[in-house]
């Protein structure tokens, strides 16, 4: 592991060693983007896709929340607003959230992390890419034609049978997305089991690569049900076969069963992967062995396995029978305790450590902070008696939010920031980065925070219009969404900047190990000058924690 | 069966060129194998949601459910079994004979495969064809030709057959292509490096949806026939 690796004098002139040569600067055609097989280059294809998807769902987010600053209906009609929610909710999810930190940070550092040449199947990982962009065009094509309103969780029979908005072409859009999340979660899966490095061990692993794995794991075992389930909504409304709208003697909680076991572990699918991030930013900006490395590891495991055991608690209203509900309840009690594990133990990482106030680690603080009020409010909901009170309110809408935005979002600006010297070999300027992430965490309580009251105070989520009572609170949620919006767009400047005007970044930067800080900034097309062979644990960082008793 | 799969290096047509990303070709195979798996297992959970709102049905409309299986055709159901059980009797042969290095024996078997596999997809469109001449396709607003007071979950259990066949009919028709891209090579020899690879992937998948039939059949065909008949 020298630190400039150099051509040896040994190699055959038929395979020169290209120091200066990167994934970058292989080839500029448009072709060898277009046509990549390297998982380098298709993370930055989907970091542009995943980055125009977040502000076009962050445009309709901006609409609504200019159109709720009052109580009546002044900017737009109540189908539009309909439709608005709906494109924000499905772009949100299925073309950022999901795809966010695996499709982007997974590709590009899971081979390089366990120290591979590229993903198990590399044409596999492109078509991904392809499907998922053919998706979004679809979406897009929704968007212009005049879009659809059954929210993102197309309920039926709404959805099968009454809605006149482009449904079809949304749940098109959708499967084939979903197809593209499918062949993602097998590559990672694979290319954990098989293409390790010598030495690299399951516990050698960094805690990213468990939690992308696990991730891998809900992509495989879920996605296709949504998949099926969208199918069949398809063949209800198309050809009429009767399976959820009660007119054809179907069952709409069917429906609603089908959906929730996809849908809330996604949920898992979005925040697993933040989790990952998450080790890695705590344990390189405190100089420390993650506390616990163990209980890490196998909590990822944990969330992925009961994650397919809780969704009843969308349903507690829906009349699912109540011993249903009760067993729901408890076992949405018990996915807590893996995930407080996780935060306890950053935590923990954090007070041993030797602590630098990066701008990742900002990002990774205000996770710790925002996922706990996240994960506790969650705990509200999946306590049946209160579920029932704020069931479909502010509430429910603050909590997914404080998860999805607080966690995943936040972790995920903190991921790129940390990677961003190794994506591009650039070091973006620190201190305007420090105050976005301020100005997201301020931003982001204040357009959220709001709605935790809105909601145990009953306003329903989805209407634009509202008792009067409501609107402080909703005026605070909407000037909260300004900031945060600006905060949002400040780091997409600045390190736009930073490609041409940033300082060139050292291979390591941030003095943290693991593989891919070993590899050249930007590594190069193979990742490696030669195959690592690992004979250290992760994470460590001299003087940290002693590792835990070898077994 | 799990010979060839148990020595993959023991073809002399197999001595393929490892895929850049890989360090050797023992890791190209287990990787490819295993990913095919795990497709199979996303597969599964596919189907699953099939087999669920299947269940949901049955448990709601045990009556109707057994009495609308009697309008379909348990001949051809299980001729259509046979053929099936056939064409994986081919497939793992075909599997074999390319893992032994015999190119132009393994391409008459993946065509032998096909062509069972273009008779199982003949049958079932004529049995698809039948049920649309009897009225008994609740498909697009037709006609519905069963009136009773059950008729609602009657049309349901059509409904579920028309879906459940057809999705396991399209992965036949996608089986079939597949083959067909590594029939023809091997035919001509040129099945190139990692040839036998493929058509062992080919296979595992092929397998699959034979046994997704072998759990359609007696679903769908079979319900109690015992009380009716």
């Amino acid at each position: 592991m020298s630190a400039a690796p150099e051509p040896s004098p040994a190699a055959s002139p038929a395979e020169p060693v290209h120091v200066s040569r990167n994934y970058l600067n292989a080839s500029y055609t448009v072709r060898s983007w277009l046509l990549t097989v390297d998982h380098k280059r298709i993370a930055i294809l989907y970091l542009l896709g995943v980055t125009l998807f977040f502000f076009l769902g962050g445009a309709a987010a901006v609409l609504f929340r200019l159109e709720l600053m009052t109580p009546q209906a002044d900017l737009v009609e109540s189908e539009t607003y309909n439709k608005l929610f709906t494109l924000h909710g499905i772009i949100m999810i299925f073309f950022f959230l999901v795809p966010a930190i695996p499709a982007v940070l997974g590709n590009f550092l899971v081979p390089i992390m366990i120290g591979a040449r590229d993903l198990a199947f590399p044409k596999l990982n492109l078509m991904s890419w392809y499907l998922f962009m053919i998706g979004g065009v679809f979406t897009l094509w929704v968007t212009v034609a005049g879009g659809v309103d059954t929210g993102w969780t197309f309920y039926t029979p709404y959805s099968s049978t009454y809605s006149n908005t482009y449904v079809m072409a949304t749940a098109v859009g959708i499967f084939i997305t979903g197809f593209s999340s499918i062949l993602t979660g097998l590559n990672f899966v694979v290319t954990v089991h098989k293409m390790r490095a010598p030495g690299m061990t399951w516990f050698r692993l960094p805690l990213f690569i468990w939690s992308h794995y696990a991730t891998s794991l809900i992509m495989i075992l879920g996605t296709p049900v949504l998949a099926i389930t969208i199918l069949l909504v398809a063949l209800e409304r198309g050809l009429g076969i009767g399976i959820f709208d009660p007119k054809l003697g179907g069952d709409p909680i069917l429906f609603q069963h089908l959906f929730w076991f996809y849908s809330h572990p996604a949920v898992y699918i979005m925040v697993l992967p933040a989790m990952g991030v998450q080790s890695e930013l705590v344990a390189a900006f405190s100089k420390n062995r993650v506390f616990g490395y163990r209980f890490v590891a196998y909590a990822s495991i944990a969330i992925a396995v009961l994650g397919f055991l809780v969704w009843g608690h969308h349903m507690f209203v829906s009349g699912q029978s109540l011993f249903a509900g009760m067993v729901f309840s408890i076992l949405s009690f018990l996915i807590a305790i893996p995930s407080a594990i996780k935060v306890f133990n950053w935590t923990a990482t954090l007070h041993r450590g030797t602590v630098a106030f990066d701008t990742p680690l900002l990002y990774a603080i205000g996770f710790i902070g925002l996922f706990t009020i996240g994960g506790l409010t969650g705990l509200f909901l999946a306590t049946m008696a209160v579920d029932v009170h704020v069931h479909d309110t502010y509430f429910v809408v603050a909590h997914f939010h404080y998860i999805m935005v607080g966690g995943t979002v936040m972790a995920y600006l903190g991921g790129i920031h940390y990677w961003w010297p190794k994506i591009t070999g650039r070091l973006y300027p620190e201190g305007w980065a420090r105050f976005s992430a301020v100005l997201v965490f301020v931003g982001f309580n204040l357009t959220f925070f709001p709605q935790f009251l809105l909601g145990y105070l009953g306003m329903p989520r989805r209407y634009h219009v509202y008792d009067a009572g409501f609107q402080v609170l909703n005026v605070m949620s909407s000037a909260g969404a300004s900031i945060l919006g600006v905060a949002y767009l400040f780091p997409m400047c600045y390190l736009l900047w930073s490609l041409k005007y940033g300082r060139s970044a050292p291979a390591n930067p941030w003095g943290a190990v693991g593989l891919e800080w070993t590899t050249p900034s930007p590594p190069p097309t193979y990742n490696f000058v030669e195959t690592p062979i690992v004979t250290w644990e992760a994470y460590e960082y001299p003087g940290s924690n002693p590792a835990e008793v070898a077994d | 069966m799990s010979t060839p799969a148990a020595t993959p290096l023991k073809s002399p047509i197999d001595r393929p060129a490892v895929a850049h990303h890989f360090d050797d070709w023992q890791q190209q195979y287990d990787a490819c194998v295993l990913g095919m798996w795990v497709f199979l297992v996303t597969e599964v959970m596919f189907f699953g949601g099939l087999f669920t709102a299947y269940m949901v049905y049955r448990s709601t409309y045990p009556h109707a459910f057994a009495a609308a299986s009697q309008s379909l055709d348990v001949l051809w159901g299980t001729v259509n079994t046979f053929i099936l059980l056939t064409s994986s009797l081919t497939m793992a042969l075909g599997v074999r004979a390319a893992h032994l290095g015999q190119s132009r024996r393994a391409a008459q078997f993946l065509g032998l495969t096909m062509l069972l596999g273009a008779a199982f997809l003949g049958v079932k469109f004529y049995e698809y064809a039948h049920k649309y001449h009897e009225g008994l396709a609740p498909l697009l607003g037709l006609p519905f030709a069963y009136a009773g007071p059950d008729a609602g979950a009657r049309k349901i259990f059509l409904g579920l057959y028309f879906g459940m066949t057809g999705v396991h009919a399209l992965h036949m028709i996608i089986g079939v292509v597949l083959l067909g891209c590594f029939a023809v090579p091997a035919w001509l020899n040129r099945l190139g490096p990692g040839g036998a690879l493929k058509i062992e992937i080919a296979g595992l998948y092929w397998h699959f949806v034979d046994l997704v039939w072998i759990v359609l059949f007696p679903l769908l065909y079979l319900i109690d026939r015992s009380a009716h008949v």
